[in-house]
């Protein structure tokens, strides 16, 4: 006794002193901490397995040259309007000007991982007498594949595009009848054409993915599509994905492209992530609150019952601010305390759990990598939380009168 | 025989005019304490007497400083405190005063030496008295051998008999060296063979240390063994006279 000082002495005497209180308001805030703990890990875990799952062979972000408009010579107004009715006019393949320069801006932007130039279009997939509609990219593979991982959706084959090899969604695969190994002819709408020998086939994950996609080389591509050295979209991957919408208003503004986001292309999905983030939100908020009201109450009594233990050191020379630090630190030691205990029961609740809930296809439904921070986050919430907890009770005990505590 | 240590220039307490009204603005206003006036000389070992009811404990509790006076004037060791802020008073009570309740009134969760060393601890993390926790560690040793408890240095309070517990009270009262202890019926729980005994420790370090008592008790038998006798009747002093007999011991 002695090197701890004062307020810490009587703060942990008080606090073991309370045995049952104490063990219970500790283990209040051990559950809570540790439900918290556990939301926000499989919450992170499920949804970027989600969206990995959803965004699936798309990028992040396109950028894409702005849609063809009409604009009427006289613009109308509510008083007058002299237009009818405008046609769309229709949509011709447009490429990005000045490619080059665009591509080395978008990957210099913060929050920007990686970029890929494609050049993209609709062609038609001819085999004997199979001819079915698709979705031409043309890329270099490696560049593309840190904007969209294709190696876990190789089904068959390798993931190579040398000139005159493609890659192929099975359903297309299956359509036409090929088999690894197969050659296929590829035609543009102008007649155009290149043969292309199946080098892998890929699952997307969707079907519709799947019936359409065919990967080649860019140079191929380009001159299929009738646009040698021009490419059609910059696909972007980010770093947060929910926060693309942010990225995507930056490259707006400094490209004057069209950009689009995965979360355009999926609102539903967004919508839900947000839902289900605004509602953990809420189930951590009131576990908060519930943690806090439960350690400022088990305080309240604390001080009711130490009344004169309290008169006592205050007529022994005890100050109002001694005395609020005392109960403050047995708010803040409780705090720590649960945050620990909290976090390690957390964690064993996430591996127990990564190993029970399986998705549809087996595998976890969430995996065990948790931030190392979230531990740190937690012990900063929870102190900060004993604190403001023990505020009312530790204001009690600084104000009570010593002569009338004493008297009994 | 002891000679009594020289009185210093100022006078520990000078009470002039003091009084006390309990819910003072209220309907139910009463004036407990009417216009005291008090001298308490350095190493004086004084009995507060009278009857229930008479103010002895608010007159204790305001020379404590745990009490405001509603009015007259408070001077403790020369210093003014009528109008000192709570902090100020706090400070003032713990560097210059002890005390000793009726109930002992230990904390049960430290044992008899660290209830000795609190005070030293408080002032520790106030800085105003030693830092070291060692010296106040070896002085309420000291103490504690001085009132006979050798033995029980790491008992807690529930494993002493009362009168033990008194014992450490008043190691508790003494480990800052006051110069004034306020003792609020310190035998009044006890039986005589007991009450005897801290009466008789009280007197030894008055008489060692001169450090000054003032002694609230009941019992006329023990009044009859300090040597200032002031006896309070509702609200007034009624009698304050040196005891010759005891002065002449």
């Amino acid at each position: 006794m002695g090197a701890l000082g004062f307020e810490w002495t009587v703060a942990l005497r008080f606090l073991r002193e309370g045995r049952m209180q104490t063990a219970l308001i500790i283990g209040g805030a051990t559950v809570g901490v540790s439900v918290i703990f556990f939301i926000t890990a499989v919450l992170v875990g499920v949804q970027s397995d989600l969206i990995q799952r959803v965004t699936g062979a798309q990028p992040h972000i396109i950028l894409k040259p702005p849609e063809e408009t009409v604009s009427p010579l006289i613009a109308a107004t509510p008083e007058a309007p002299r237009v009818a009715s405008v046609q769309a006019r229709p949509q011709r393949l447009t490429t990005i000007d000045g490619w080059p320069v665009l591509a080395r801006q978008t990957e210099a932007t913060p929050g920007v991982i990686a970029i890929a130039a494609v050049a993209s279009g609709s062609a038609l997939a001819i085999k004997g007498d199979a001819t079915r509609s698709i979705a031409l990219l043309g890329t270099n593979l490696a560049h593309y594949m840190r904007v969209v991982r294709l190696d876990d959706k190789l089904a068959q084959g390798v993931l190579r595009l040398e000139p005159g090899d493609a890659l192929v969604g099975n359903e297309l695969a299956r359509d036409l009848g090929a088999v690894l190994g197969d050659r296929f002819r590829v035609q543009s709408a102008d007649g155009t054409n290149q043969v292309f020998l199946i080098r892998g086939i890929l699952d997307l994950g969707t079907r519709e993915l799947n019936r359409r996609y065919v990967y080649v080389d860019l140079r191929a591509a380009q001159s299929i599509l009738g646009i040698p050295g021009r490419i059609t979209n910059i696909d972007v991957a980010v770093g947060d994905i929910m926060r693309a919408d942010l990225i995507a208003a930056r490259l707006r503004a400094q490209s004057g492209q069209l950009i689009e986001t995965w979360i355009q292309t999926n609102q539903q999905v967004f919508a839900a992530i947000n839902n289900q983030n605004i509602m953990t939100l809420l189930i951590r908020v009131f576990v908060t609150i519930v943690v806090a009201l439960g350690i400022a109450s088990v305080l309240v009594v604390s001080v009711v019952q130490k009344r004169k233990e309290i008169g006592i050191l205050r007529a022994i020379g005890a100050t109002r601010a001694q005395m609020l630090r005392v109960f403050l630190l047995q708010g803040a030691i409780v705090g720590v305390a649960g945050a620990l205990l909290g976090s390690g029961m957390g964690l064993l609740l996430v591996s127990i759990f990564s190993r029970i809930l399986r998705s549809a296809s087996g595998t976890p439904l969430f995996s065990l990598h948790f931030d190392p921070g979230l531990i740190g986050i937690v012990v900063v919430v929870s102190t900060v939380l004993g604190l403001i907890a023990a505020v009312l009770p530790a204001r009690n005990a600084a104000h009570l009168d010593p002569a009338q505590a004493i008297r009994g | 025989m002891t000679v009594m240590p020289q009185a210093p220039a100022a006078p520990i307490v000078a009470l002039e005019q003091v009084r006390k009204t309990y819910n003072e603005g209220l309907p139910n206003a009463e004036e407990v304490l009417h216009g005291i006036d008090l001298v308490v000389q350095g190493g004086e070992f004084t009995a507060l007497i009278g009857p229930s009811g008479s103010g002895k404990s608010t007159l204790l509790n305001i020379l404590g400083l745990l009490e405001r006076a509603s009015g007259g004037s408070f001077r403790l060791g020369g210093r003014d405190v009528t109008s000192l802020d709570d902090d100020a008073r706090t400070r003032a009570r713990h560097t210059k005063l002890g005390f000793i309740f009726q109930f002992h009134h230990l904390l049960p969760a430290f044992n008899s030496i660290e209830n000795v060393m609190l005070p030293a601890l408080i002032g520790g993390s106030l800085g105003v008295a030693d830092k070291e926790g060692k010296t106040a560690r070896a002085r309420a040793a000291r103490l504690l051998d001085a009132v006979g408890l050798q033995d029980a240095h790491n008992k807690k309070p529930q494993e002493l008999s009362g009168g033990m517990q008194q014992r450490v009270a008043v190691a508790r009262s003494l480990v800052l060296a006051p110069q004034l202890v306020l003792a609020d019926e310190p035998t009044g729980n006890l039986d005589t063979r007991s009450s005897d005994s801290i009466f008789a420790l009280l007197r030894q370090f008055n008489r060692e240390q001169g450090t000054a008592f003032l002694i609230v008790t009941h019992d006329p038998r023990l009044a009859a063994r300090c040597d200032r006798i002031i006896e309070l009747v509702d609200g007034r002093i009624a009698g304050d006279r040196a005891n010759r007999a005891e002065l002449a011991e």
